[in-house]
């Protein structure tokens, strides 16, 4: 990602910004000019609780340019409690602990190496939500 | 709209050819199928091709193919669609044809992988995905069929060795077309001791980086007659040519576990050439990684939904199956240079519907469905050819 794109994508990745869609009331994430559910007009931004459980994973061992230094690390599709789903890496967790079903919450991460420009990429990952010791 | 017809195709075999650039590689594919049609000259050159410009820092392709291949003054242009360019460019060239607007065309789909690194072809692959959020995350696109397989295996409960006939039926057949890239069989010992790319994906669920070219001259259909002369196994035509996209996305699919577009696009090519599922001979599918096969099975009507893998544990894919699939080894032993593989799997449609399908002969082939797909299902073209 270059730094225009990655500039225009902050609000997304450092706080899983979407959109509630005005007629059919389903929420969006990323945002969107036209709702996939009712294609009517996108409308006003909302932020995602950061809670979801995971729908798939997969531990990957052959890696692209960029994210060599992490490898073997674990990425799933979430389901995020408002509806959308999302792919993102999975952190403090092995991989052979993690289970289809598991509750999760998303943090904030250094996404992979310096990009061409030097830049380091920030972005969510998410993490196992522990039940609270009482 | 005039039909159209395939007279002449021309393939390499697949492979890592380090000692020819994509020029050399796509040329021949195209020589050989000219010769064939019996032509020299042709009005338009389409090439599907996904990725000379990130690989090879070329893009411009379909006009530097097509000056080193003797065209000048023709129409050249590139097709891209990931994994589905090569039938892509097809639809392309089958429309020119069908409309009037070209007489001649030649097709051709061309990859060349092995230039690079193994991370940069792969990073390179990725970017059939999502690019701010899929691929950012560090997702390859293997990565994203294992997700699509782990989910499958978790809801339809598929043992670790669910998917190990789709693998072995596909290198049983490689090992009788001298133009595939793996030509051995393997057995279920070998399946499951393969090493993992992204659990639950081993290297022998997962179809080879290689490099490779295949072409076709279309002609309408009525004049079909003026190329097919002398020697000329005879022309083949192109009874349906259907395309449907999904989400590129994967997490935004309604159902990640069904390839809408390869049942739309089907449905389409079922409508189009007056043809149902058992019609079919035998099928081409995209078994770009073994998941797919089964996915594939199931979007165009051979499975229900959470099934599909049954029919490699029951045999029903092999040859003599009730519905044969990866016939001449498919992009899993055949080999699948990515931008190219639409247009091997038309060539051997093509081959197995003349009788020229050698050892990996289908008896009584008179209907090939042929479909390819671009993504984790975001782009599904669907032919069907016939004698
Ligand atoms: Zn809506």
């Amino acid at each position: 990602m270059s730094i225009a794109s990655l500039w225009r994508t902050r609000q997304q990745r450092y706080s899983l910004q979407g959109e509630t869609c005005p007629d059919c009331h389903q929420a969006i994430f990323p945002p969107r000019d036209v709702c996939p559910y009712c294609s009517e007009a996108a409308g006003p931004l909302h932020t995602m609780s950061g809670r979801g459980e995971v729908y798939s994973y997969t531990k990957m061992l052959n890696v692209p340019d960029g994210f060599l230094a992490q490898r073997p690390y674990t990425v799933a599709l979430v389901k995020l409690e408002e509806g959308p789903m999302v792919t993102a890496q999975l952190t403090d967790i092995s991989e052979e602990d993690v289970e289809i079903g598991m509750p999760v919450e998303m943090v904030t991460r250094k996404l992979r190496e310096e990009g061409d420009s030097g830049e380091i990429v920030y972005g969510y990952k998410f993490r196992p939500v522990f039940a609270a010791a009482d | 709209m005039r039909n159209v017809s395939i007279v002449g195709i021309g393939q390499l075999s697949v492979g890592e050819h380090w000692d020819l650039s994509i020029r050399h590689i796509a040329h021949h594919a195209i020589a050989e199928a000219l010769k064939e049609a019996g032509t020299e000259q042709v009005d338009a050159l389409f090439v599907g091709n996904m990725l000379s410009g990130s690989l090879l820092r070329q893009e411009h392709l379909a006009t530097l193919i097509a000056d080193f291949s003797g065209q000048r003054n023709v129409e050249a242009a590139k097709i891209e669609s990931a994994c589905a360019s090569g039938a892509s460019a097809l639809r392309i060239g089958h429309m020119a044809v069908a409309s009037g607007m070209h007489d001649v065309v030649v097709v051709c789909g061309v990859e060349k992988m092995t230039d690079t690194t193994g991370e940069s072809t792969t990073a390179g692959l990725a970017t059939a995905a999502d690019a701010e959020y899929e691929a950012a995350h560090g997702v390859s696109f293997v990565g994203l069929n294992a997700l699509i397989m782990q989910r499958y295996m978790y809801e339809f409960d598929v043992p670790m060795d669910g998917f190990a006939g789709f693998s072995i039926n596909a290198h049983r057949n490689g090992a009788k077309n001298a133009n595939a890239m793996f030509q051995k069989p393997i057995s279920l010992d070998t399946y499951v001791n393969a090493p993992m790319i992204a659990t639950p994906i081993n290297i022998m669920d997962s179809s080879p980086v290689c490099d490779g070219a295949a072409a076709a001259v279309l002609v309408a259909s009525e004049q079909a007659e003026e190329f097919v002369t002398g020697h000329h196994p005879g022309a083949v035509q192109i009874l349906a040519s259907a395309s449907a996209n999904d989400t590129i996305a994967l997490h935004d699919r309604r159902d990640p576990l069904f390839l809408e577009a390869a049942y739309v696009s089907s449905q389409k090519a079922y409508m189009q050439g007056g043809v149902t599922p058992a019609d079919i001979s035998f099928f081409e599918l995209h078994d770009a990684f073994t998941i797919m096969s089964a996915l594939s099975l199931e979007a165009t009507g051979y499975a229900r939904r959470g099934e599909g893998w049954h029919l490699a544990a029951d045999d029903a894919i092999s040859p003599d199956g009730r519905i044969p699939i990866s016939t001449l080894g498919g992009l899993k032993s055949r080999g699948h240079p990515v931008g190219a593989t639409g247009m091997y799997q038309i060539v051997e449609t093509v081959q197995q519907l003349r009788g020229e399908a050698g050892q990996g002969q289908i008896a009584d082939a008179s209907i090939g469905m042929a479909q390819n797909i671009g993504g984790s299902g975001a782009t599904i073209v669907t032919h069907i050819l016939g004698g």
